[in-house]
């Protein structure tokens, strides 16, 4: 793949944008034209060469410039990155799947050469090369869950498996949509959920615990998941609500194909060997309505799908007060035609 | 969900019989490449196809979980059962080429435990010898109390009396030496998990003097895989592929349903990890359920069966595949 990676901010002046082959190869989450939870997970397989399915993790034209966000937010809260002591060997399994899943997928950009335990990995995008000892913490500059994630795009959950439930004990956080590793690290599968509404009525969690329980080694999962954003913000956390919560006020009928963005998360879920813990990686794609809409089926069908969205959906994913302005601007591009099924364009 | 986990092609590295029942199998993979890292107590399926019959039989990793060279399983030979370990004991050489599947953990360590107390029974000794490994490079704190007939039929006693001879405990049978599981119970600080591995008799024993001692069921790991049982040959039908398949004597319903190229979803093949569970539609006659994964209630109800352990005999069984 021939990728320049851009200069672009996700704060203050909000540079960030789409170029025309990675609105091509945006995850669009809906593959009907309307929404409702489900558990809608998939086999983690290659699909579509150049897709965002194409490998365990996506690199794309943003991953420097992310990176550069996410240690401005680890400069001024340190919390967003956690692991509590016993969750050590998980975060050296993530480490190794990264490690050897992207030097694999991308051997122009990252290398690692393995001798025994003497490890070296070469990272050319972001101009880092490190030996260290696998499995001892003092060769690194960081735990080995912070190393190898202030160098992955996405949150990484680790999750330990015990009393058939899964515990939230350790993460890298910094790109979420209104959600706090500080405060529910310690928390239980269903004790981390109890906030989404309507779910658990359907019975989605139960479903759900069952089925990641039951994920194995070699067997990784994935679902999408999406949200609304005002201007492209990686860091929409509750601990930063304060200065981004009210950038919600600044949509207008005029500028909202331009602030507003459709947020989608890629969520994957890996056994990890040694742990046998479970990782979870939330990786965060942003797209302008502008730029969705040059993909004629995502225009008709994202209008569709906001109009008819439930109350109560809209309110918990944030963006109830702005629906009306966004169904005017996404109607323009609805011209009623039928829309083909799946989720990619025509 | 398909049937397993993914498949690795195997070569026997070695066969080194350990004593009169016990013999231990080491694999590579084999175009050289590394096997998966895992966890101290996962399993691995071992495919074998004993003349004709395809066996596919669980057995713990003992090996260093860190190794990716090589995995080691141990073996024990069981006269009287339907034959899958005997085929390891008579057949399977050095060079041979094997399948088995990528590891599975059914008995993992509990990593939050402030001390891990293991009771190994017999050849119950196997998934605490990856656990040890484990704990071992992580500088946990861990107790062994293995009980045997003898120290000649005591596999790996050697090796472990000179790798660990502070968390050691051995118990001889024909010594007439006895573990007091009350009292070691009793004596052990907050925060300690206990693990245990061996005869049904000495699973039992051990939840049961742990429930009498208020110990939370969340402290207690017990492995408990039961081979597949011989019985009378008994018919099923298939109410989904419309068919009837017969199952042998020395063959299991998930098996016979797998002969027939009916894809079940297992992992353990043991009764315990509840994939293959399968809903009964019409059950003339009784299920003799040998898992460990259905209520009573659903037992009674004969509303489901689980195929890899668990049989039939009456006039007419139907079940939802």
């Amino acid at each position: 793949m021939n990728i320049t990676f851009k200069d672009e901010t996700f704060r203050d002046d909000y540079t960030f944008s789409n170029s025309e082959e990675q609105i091509k190869r945006f995850p669009f989450p809906f593959h009907e034209d309307s929404y409702m939870y489900s558990v809608n997970m998939e086999p983690h397989a290659a699909v579509r060469p150049g897709s965002v399915f194409e490998n365990d993790f996506d690199v794309d034209e943003h991953y420097v410039s992310e990176m550069r966000d996410r240690a401005k937010v680890l400069d001024e809260d340190p919390l967003r990155c956690q692991s509590l002591p016993h969750m050590t060997l998980a975060g050296w399994d993530l480490l190794e799947l990264i490690m050897t899943s992207k030097a694999k997928d991308y051997p122009h950009w990252f290398e690692l050469h393995r001798d025994g335990k003497n490890w070296h990995w070469i990272n050319h995008p972001l101009n880092i090369e490190q030996k260290f000892i696998f499995g001892d913490e003092t060769t690194l500059p960081y735990g080995p869950l912070e190393y190898i994630t202030r160098q992955t795009q996405g949150d990484f959950v680790l999750l330990d498996q015990r009393e058939e439930n899964l515990w939230l004990e350790a993460g890298m956080v910094t790109t979420q949509a209104d959600w706090s590793l500080d405060f529910d690290i310690g928390m239980n599968f269903f004790e981390w959920h109890a906030p989404v509404p309507l779910a658990h009525e359907m019975g989605i969690f139960q479903r759900a615990l069952k089925f990641l329980l039951n994920i194995q080694q070699g067997t990784p999962a994935r679902r999408l998941n999406w949200t609304m954003t005002a201007n492209p913000l990686l860091d929409t956390s509750p601990e930063n609500y304060h200065k981004w919560g009210k950038q919600k006020l600044e949509v207008t009928r005029e500028n909202v194909g331009n602030k507003m963005h459709l947020r989608v998360e890629l969520q994957t879920f890996f056994r990890l060997p040694r742990s046998n813990a479970l990782v979870f990686p939330i990786r965060c794609y942003l797209i302008k309505l502008e730029e969705l809409v040059t993909i004629p089926k995502w225009g008709r069908r994202f209008h569709r799908v906001i109009r008819d969205l439930p109350e109560e959906l809209a309110t918990y994913k944030g963006f109830i007060d702005n629906r009306p302005k966004i169904v005017e601007y996404l109607s323009k591009y609805d011209d009623g035609q039928d829309t083909s099924l799946g989720i990619w364009p025509e | 969900m398909t049937a397993g986990t993914p498949k690795i092609n195997v070569t026997v590295e070695s066969v080194t019989p350990l004593n009169a029942l016990i013999t231990r199998f080491t694999f590579r993979e084999s175009c050289g490449k590394d096997l998966p890292a895992f966890s101290g107590g996962a399993h691995v399926v071992v495919e074998m196809d004993d003349h004709g019959t395809k066996r596919m039989n669980p057995y713990s990793l003992m090996s260093d979980p860190n190794d990716t060279k090589r995995y080691s399983i141990t073996v024990r030979r069981d006269d009287e059962g339907r034959g899958g370990s005997l085929y390891m004991h008579s057949h399977v050489k050095a060079g041979m080429e094997m399948v088995i599947s990528t590891p599975v953990n059914l008995f993992s360590l509990d990593l939050t435990a402030k001390k891990h107390l293991m009771i190994a029974g017999g050849i119950g000794i196997t998934p605490f010898m990856s656990q040890i490994h484990q704990l071992t490079s992580t500088r946990a704190h861990f107790e062994l109390h293995y009980s045997v007939r003898s120290d000649a039929l005591g596999a790996y006693l050697q090796e472990l009396t000179q790798s660990y001879p502070k968390n050691l405990h051995v118990y001889r049978d024909d010594q007439d030496e006895q573990l007091k599981l009350a009292e070691l119970l009793n004596g052990q600080p907050v925060g300690t998990h206990v693990y245990v591995c061996g005869p049904k008799g000495m699973i039992d024993w051990v939840r049961e003097t742990a429930r009498e001692a208020d110990w939370p069921d969340s402290s207690v790991h017990f492995e408990e895989f039961t081979a597949p049982k011989s019985g009378n040959a008994f018919e099923v039908t298939l109410h989904q592929s419309n068919k009837t398949i017969s199952v042998d004597r020395h063959q299991s319903l998930l098996e016979a349903l797998e002969a027939s190229s009916v894809e079940v979803p297992y992992l353990c093949r043991g009764g315990a990890c509840g994939q293959c569970e399968t809903n009964v539609l019409e059950c003339d006659g009784n299920i003799e359920h040998n898992d460990h994964w259905l209520t009573d209630d659903q037992r009674l109800s004969k509303t489901k069966i689980m195929p890899c352990v668990s049989r039939f005999a009456g006039k007419k069984l139907t079940i939802e595949r």
